[in-house]
C-alpha cells in the first residue's frame, strides 16, 4: 500500500523538493506549511510518516513533535526532523520532544528516502 | 513554464522567487525593528528569512550565497536568542547584509554581476566581530562553514550490557569479521519516538542473514506490567562481511534510546544457546498464557531462536507490540497541547499560474461584450422592458458584472511589492550623492491590477532617485537654509476618484522655475520670451529632450529623462504632473486606472461617432441654454456652471470628426474635472447610456491616439473610442489659450 | 513574422496578389491570417490620411490601413466591393484594406526583378521587388515597411 508522508515546512522550496524525493521513491505527499497546520493536517489527513523542520513561523517544529506526541492517534507515528549538520543542541532537543530521527540539511534524496524508509512501518 | 521542464530546475525557479520574497520579509523586519514598531516575533522572522534561503541554497550548491548568508544567520541566532544586543552599528550592519545578501542571490540568479569578493569578506567581518562581540575585526578570513563539521561520535553514549559478559576487549574497529552479535535493549524513550524494534531487526536483516533471538526475562505480570515500558531484549546474530559502522548506522537513531552493544561474533565466549521449543511461539501465546491464572514462576525465561527470513520487506509482528495499547494513565512525553497562535491564522492562499487569470479575464470580457449585445437586441426587438427574458436579462447583467469584479479582484496586488524595493533604493541613492534620506512610505497595501504593479516600479525609481538627487539639498546646504540636516522623501499610495494615485514628494528646494525655463528655451522647446504659468513651467521637465547628458548626473539619469518616465505612465493609460513650492519641495502625482480592463462609462453621440467618456471623470452633464453659454474671443466658448463659469469644448470638433462647431444648445454638455482638479464641459451630440465597458488597447495593435484612452465594443459589435478626457481638454487649453506656446510633439 | 528570403534550399513562396485600381501587388501568404469584406470602421482622430479606422475582429480592435492611400495612388472612399486583409506585421494584427485579392502565387526567387526606376518614389519605399506574370507588372511589397514608424515602438 502506498504510503504517505506529511512534510512540514514554511519555505516552498523545501517543500517541493522533499515532495521530488518522495514522489520518484513511490510515496504520496501531503504538506504543510508551519507547526499548527501540520498538526491540522495531519488530523484531518493522517499521514504514515512525518518530515518536519524546525524553523517556522506560528509553531516551530518542536511545538510540532510534542503536539503530535501528545495526541494518542500520532504517538506512534514516526516523526523525521530536518535539521542542519552543526546544530546539536537543536537535534538533541527535537528528540526529547519526541522525534523519531533526523535528516540532515542539505538532504541527500538517497539519505532522505533511505531515512523514511527506516522508520517507516 | 510547462511540465516538460527538469522538476529540479523547476524547483529551482521556485527558489528564486522565494528567495525575493524572503528578502522582503528581510528587509521589512530589519526596518520594522529599526523604527522600532517590531514586535517579539519581528527578529524571529528575520533569522528565518536568512535561514530558509541559507536552506535552499544550500540545496543547489549555491556556495558564495551559502557561505555568506551563514554568517549573517549566526548573528541572527545570537540577536533572537538575547545573546548580543540589538544595537544601532548592529541594525545598521544588518541592513547592509541584507543588501549583501540581496546581491549574492542576484548573482547565483546570473542576474548580476557576482558580489565584489572585498566587498562581502568586508561584511562578513563586520558580522562576525558583533557575533563574537569583538570591537575590532577579525583579520579577513573567510569563513568556511560549508565543511561538514566532523561527526558527533559518542554524544548520545551507551552502556555495554550487563548480562553479555564475553570479553571486555574493545571490539575490532570496522573488521569485517564473521558478523556480529547485536543485543538490543529498548528503553520506553525508544517506542515513545515511535521507534520500531521490526523496523530495527529489519534493516539488519539487509546486512546479512541473521538469527534473532528474544529475551523476555524482564516481562513482569501483565497486572503489573506498564504498556509504555519496555521489557524485552533481543540478541541479533549477524553473518557475513558486515563492518561495525554500518551495523551501528542502522541503530543511528535510537542510540540514545537503548541498550545497545555490537560485538564481533568470533569473540564471544558464550555461543547463542539454540533452544527448541515450540517454532510457532508467539506473543500472543505468551500473553495469552501470562493472562490465564498462572501464576507467574520464576522459571528461566525460555529463550526462543526464531529463525529471522531474509530480507523480509514485510516487518515481523514484533514484540514492539506489547505495549501498543496505550492507557490514558500514562503519558511518557510531556503532555502539551499546540500553543494557542498568538498570531491570527494566516489567510489561505494559493498559488495560480497568472496565465490561467488572465484567460479567465478575457473570457469574461468576451462575456460582458456578449451579455451587452444580446441586450441590445432584445431591446431592439421590441420586447417589452417586464417580459421574463428582459427580467432575466438584467439579472444576467447583475451576475456578469459580479463575475467580472471577482476576476477583476483575483488580480489585484497591493503596491507593498514595489514599496519593499525603494528603501535599499533610497540607501544607495543617498549614499551616492553624499544626501542623507528618510523614506516614509504609507499605502502600500493599496491594491492594484497585478500588471500595472509591475510597471510601476522603473518610473517611482526615477523619480526618487530624481527627488534625492536633484530635490533634496546636501546637508550643509538644508541646514543654512534652517531644515534638517536630514531629507524627508515620502512616498505614497491611494485611491481616489477611481484611479490610484502615487506621490513622491520631498521636501527639498524645489523646481527652479528660471533655470528650467532657461533650459528649454535654449533648446528652443518654447519660445524665449514665452508667458508660461508656474504650473506649466514645472511640467516642461516632462517634455521629451528636455534633459540631456548635462542635466542629467550619474544618479538620476542614467540616460533616462522625465519624458520617458512620462510616456511609460501613459502606456499604463495613466498621468504625471508636478507641483512644485520653491524652497519647499516637490510632488510628483502618478494617476494610474485601477485597471486595465474595464471601464464605468457614458455613451455619448458625436458627429455620427459614439463615444464612451469615463464615468469617474464625470461630475455632472446639462442641457446648454443659449444665455448660459458665452463666447470668449473667437472660437473660445464657455458655459455657466453652478457658480463658474467653464470651458466648453466642442469634442467632435476637437477631434477632427467635424470640421464646423454646431450650435451648443443642440447638443449636451458634460461637465468633467480633470485629474488636476480642473474642470471642463464637454459637448456632445447625445447621451446614449451608461454602460460598463470592457476596455480594449489600442497599442496593441496601433499606437497611442491622443484623445483616445482605449477602445471598446459596443452591444452593436461597432469599436467605441474611450476619451482621454484630460488629453482634451490639455489640447483644447493648448489651442485657444496660448497660441505662442509652441511644445514639441 | 518576416518573409523568408534568403532559405538557400526553399526556392519558392506562395504569395497573394491583390489588386488597387489599375496595380497589381502581391504579399508573402503566410502573413496573411484572413480575408474580409470591407465593414465600416470607427475613425481616429489626429491620425494619418491611410488609417481608415478601427474595426472589431472577433473581439479584437484592428486597425484598417487604407493601402491605396499608403502607396499614394488614390484617395477613392472604400465601398462595399473592397476587401480587407488581415495581416500579421511585426507582432501585430493590422487590416490592409485593398480593392479585391485575386491569386494565389508560386514564385521562384530567380523570378523577382529588382524595383525598377519608373515607379513612383512612393510606391517604391514599399516594394521589394517586381515580376512578371501572364504579361502582368506584379509588385511585391514588403510588409514591415507598411506600419508607420511610431514612438510607440520605440518605447
Amino acid at each position: 500500500m502506498i504510503k504517505t508522508v506529511l512534510t512540514v515546512d514554511d519555505s516552498r522550496t523545501m517543500r517541493d523538493m522533499l515532495m521530488l524525493a518522495l514522489v520518484e521513491a513511490g510515496y504520496r505527499v501531503i504538506q504543510a506549511v508551519d507547526g499548527i497546520d501540520g498538526l491540522e493536517t495531519l488530523s484531518a489527513e493522517g499521514a504514515d510518516v512525518v518530515i518536519t523542520d524546525i524553523n517556522m513561523p506560528r509553531m516551530d517544529g518542536f511545538g510540532f513533535i510534542e503536539g503530535a506526541r501528545a495526541d494518542p492517534r500520532y504517538r506512534a507515528t514516526p516523526i523525521l526532523v530536518l535539521t542542519t549538520e552543526s546544530d546539536a543542541v537543536k537535534k538533541q532537543r527535537a528528540r526529547d520532544a519526541g522525534a523519531t530521527g533526523w535528516i540532515v540539511k542539505p538532504f541527500d534524496p538517497v539519505k532522505l528516502v533511505d531515512a523514511v524508509r527506516r522508520v517507516a512501518a | 513554464m510547462t511540465d516538460a521542464v527538469d522538476p529540479f530546475e523547476a524547483i529551482k525557479v521556485v527558489f528564486f522567487q522565494e528567495c525575493d520574497e524572503l528578502l522582503g520579509d528581510l528587509e521589512t523586519g530589519l526596518l520594522a525593528i529599526q523604527s522600532g514598531s517590531a514586535d517579539d516575533e519581528t527578529i524571529h522572522a528575520v533569522f528565518r528569512a536568512v535561514h530558509s534561503v541559507k536552506g535552499g541554497a544550500g540545496a543547489f550548491g549555491l556556495d558564495d550565497l551559502v557561505r555568506f548568508a551563514h554568517v549573517f544567520e549566526t548573528l541572527l541566532d545570537e540577536l533572537r536568542a538575547g545573546r548580543r544586543p540589538c544595537d544601532e552599528p548592529t541594525l545598521n550592519a544588518l541592513l547592509r547584509a541584507a543588501d549583501v545578501l540581496a546581491d549574492h542571490v542576484a548573482a547565483a540568479r546570473g542576474q548580476g554581476a557576482p558580489v565584489e569578493p572585498a566587498r562581502s569578506a568586508g561584511l562578513v567581518a563586520e558580522l562576525e566581530a558583533l557575533t563574537h562581540g569583538d570591537v575590532a575585526p577579525v583579520a579577513e578570513t573567510v569563513v568556511e562553514t560549508v565543511a561538514p563539521l566532523p561527526v558527533e561520535a559518542d554524544e548520545f553514549g551507551f552502556k555495554p550490557i550487563a548480562f553479555d559478559l564475553s570479553s571486555l576487549d574493545a571490539p575490532a574497529v570496522a573488521e569485517p569479521s564473521g558478523g556480529w552479535r547485536i543485543v538490543l535493549h529498548p528503553h520506553a524513550q525508544m517506542y515513545a519516538k515511535a521507534n520500531e524494534t521490526g523496523l530495527l531487526l529489519r534493516e539488519l536483516a539487509r546486512l546479512g542473514p541473521v538469527a534473532v533471538s528474544l529475551d523476555t526475562s524482564a516481562l513482569p505480570d501483565l497486572a503489573e506490567m506498564s504498556p509504555e515500558d519496555a521489557y524485552l531484549s533481543w540478541t541479533i546474530e549477524l553473518t557475513g562481511p558486515v563492518d561495525e559502522a554500518a551495523v551501528r548506522e542502522v541503530f543511528d537513531f535510537v542510540e540514545a534510546d537503548c541498550d545497545l552493544s555490537v560485538r564481533p561474533l568470533d569473540s564471544v565466549a558464550t555461543p547463542l544457546p539454540v533452544a527448541q521449543t515450540t517454532p510457532d511461539l508467539d506473543i500472543a501465546a505468551l500473553l495469552a498464557r501470562a493472562t490465564a491464572d498462572v501464576p507467574a514462576q520464576p522459571e528461566p525465561a525460555p529463550v526462543v531462536a526464531i529463525p529471522f527470513p531474509t530480507p523480509a520487506p514485510e516487518p515481523v509482528p514484533v514484540a514492539a507490540r506489547v505495549q501498543a495499547t496505550p492507557t490514558p494513565a500514562a503519558t511518557p512525553a510531556p503532555a502539551q497541547a499546540p500553543a494557542a497562535a498568538p498570531t491570527p491564522p494566516a489567510a489561505v492562499t494559493i498559488r495560480v499560474d497568472l496565465e490561467r487569470v488572465d484567460r479567465l479575464i478575457n473570457v469574461v470580457g468576451e462575456l460582458v461584450i456578449q451579455q451587452a449585445m444580446l441586450a441590445q437586441r432584445v431591446t431592439e426587438s421590441g420586447l417589452a422592458r417586464s417580459s421574463g427574458i428582459s427580467v432575466g436579462l438584467e439579472d444576467l447583467e447583475l451576475l456578469t458584472r459580479e463575475i467580472q469584479d471577482s476576476v477583476m479582484a483575483i488580480r489585484a496586488q497591493p503596491v507593498k511589492s514595489v514599496f519593499q524595493r525603494m528603501p535599499r533604493l533610497v540607501r544607495e541613492v543617498g549614499e551616492m550623492t553624499g544626501k542623507r534620506v528618510r523614506l516614509v512610505t504609507a499605502g502600500e497595501d493599496t491594491e492594484v491590477d497585478k500588471t500595472v504593479v509591475e510597471r510601476l516600479a522603473e518610473p517611482i525609481t526615477h523619480m526618487l532617485r530624481n527627488a534625492i538627487d536633484h530635490g533634496l539639498e546636501s546637508p550643509d546646504d538644508r541646514v543654512a537654509a534652517g531644515k534638517p540636516a536630514e531629507g524627508t522623501v515620502k512616498l505614497v499610495a491611494l485611491h481616489r476618484s477611481g484611479r490610484i494615485v502615487i506621490e513622491i514628494s520631498d521636501d527639498g528646494r524645489g523646481i527652479n522655475r528660471e533655470r528650467v525655463k532657461g533650459i528649454a528655451a535654449a533648446k528652443g522647446l518654447i519660445a524665449d520670451d514665452a508667458d508660461l504659468s508656474d504650473e506649466e513651467i514645472d511640467n516642461l521637465i516632462f517634455l521629451p529632450g528636455f534633459s540631456t547628458a548635462e542635466t542629467i548626473s550619474d544618479v538620476s539619469g542614467r540616460g533616462v529623462g522625465m519624458d520617458v518616465v512620462k510616456r511609460s505612465i501613459q502606456a499604463l493609460g495613466g498621468r504625471i504632473s508636478i507641483a512644485s513650492n520653491p524652497g519647499k519641495g516637490s510632488t510628483f502625482t502618478l494617476s494610474l486606472p485601477l485597471t486595465l480592463a474595464v471601464l464605468d462609462g457614458m455613451v455619448v453621440a458625436a458627429a455620427e461617432q459614439t463615444l464612451v467618456a469615463p464615468l469617474t471623470a464625470i461630475v455632472e452633464s446639462l442641457t446648454p441654454r443659449v444665455q448660459d453659454v458665452h463666447h470668449v474671443g473667437g472660437h473660445d466658448a464657455v458655459i455657466r456652471f453652478r457658480d463658474e463659469f467653464v470651458p466648453l469644448i466642442d469634442v467632435a470638433l476637437n477631434m477632427g470628426f467635424r470640421d464646423t462647431p454646431v450650435p451648443p444648445s443642440t447638443g449636451v454638455a458634460v461637465v468633467i474635472e480633470t485629474e488636476a482638479g480642473f474642470r471642463a464641459a464637454l459637448l456632445f451630440d447625445a447621451i446614449q447610456g451608461q454602460r460598463q465597458v470592457v476596455i480594449k488597447s489600442l497599442e496593441t495593435n496601433y499606437q497611442q491616439v491622443e484623445g483616445v484612452a482605449a477602445a471598446t465594443i459596443l452591444g452593436d459589435g461597432r469599436v467605441a473610442l474611450i476619451l482621454d478626457v484630460d488629453a482634451i481638454v490639455a489640447t483644447a487649453r493648448r489651442k485657444t489659450t496660448r497660441p505662442e506656446l509652441k511644445l514639441a510633439s | 513574422m518576416t518573409e523568408q528570403f534568403s532559405t538557400p534550399a526553399a526556392a519558392s513562396r506562395e504569395l497573394i496578389a491583390f489588386r488597387i485600381g489599375e496595380q497589381e501587388f502581391c504579399v508573402d501568404i503566410m502573413a496573411v491570417r484572413e480575408i474580409r469584406g470591407w465593414t465600416p470602421a470607427t475613425p481616429l482622430p489626429r491620425s494619418p490620411g491611410f488609417m481608415k479606422g478601427v474595426i472589431n475582429l472577433r473581439g479584437a480592435v484592428l486597425p484598417i490601413i487604407d493601402l491605396g492611400v499608403r502607396f499614394g495612388l488614390t484617395t477613392s472612399e472604400p465601398t462595399a466591393r473592397h476587401v480587407i486583409m488581415v495581416a500579421h506585421i511585426g507582432g501585430r494584427l493590422v487590416g490592409l484594406l485593398v480593392d479585391a485579392v485575386s491569386d494565389i502565387i508560386q514564385l521562384r526567387d530567380e523570378e523577382v526583378q529588382p524595383t525598377p526606376d519608373v515607379a513612383s518614389d512612393h510606391v517604391k519605399a514599399f516594394v521589394k521587388g517586381i515580376f512578371a506574370l501572364d504579361g502582368r507588372m506584379i509588385s511585391l511589397i514588403e510588409l514591415d515597411r507598411i506600419l508607420p514608424e511610431t514612438e510607440a515602438e520605440a518605447a
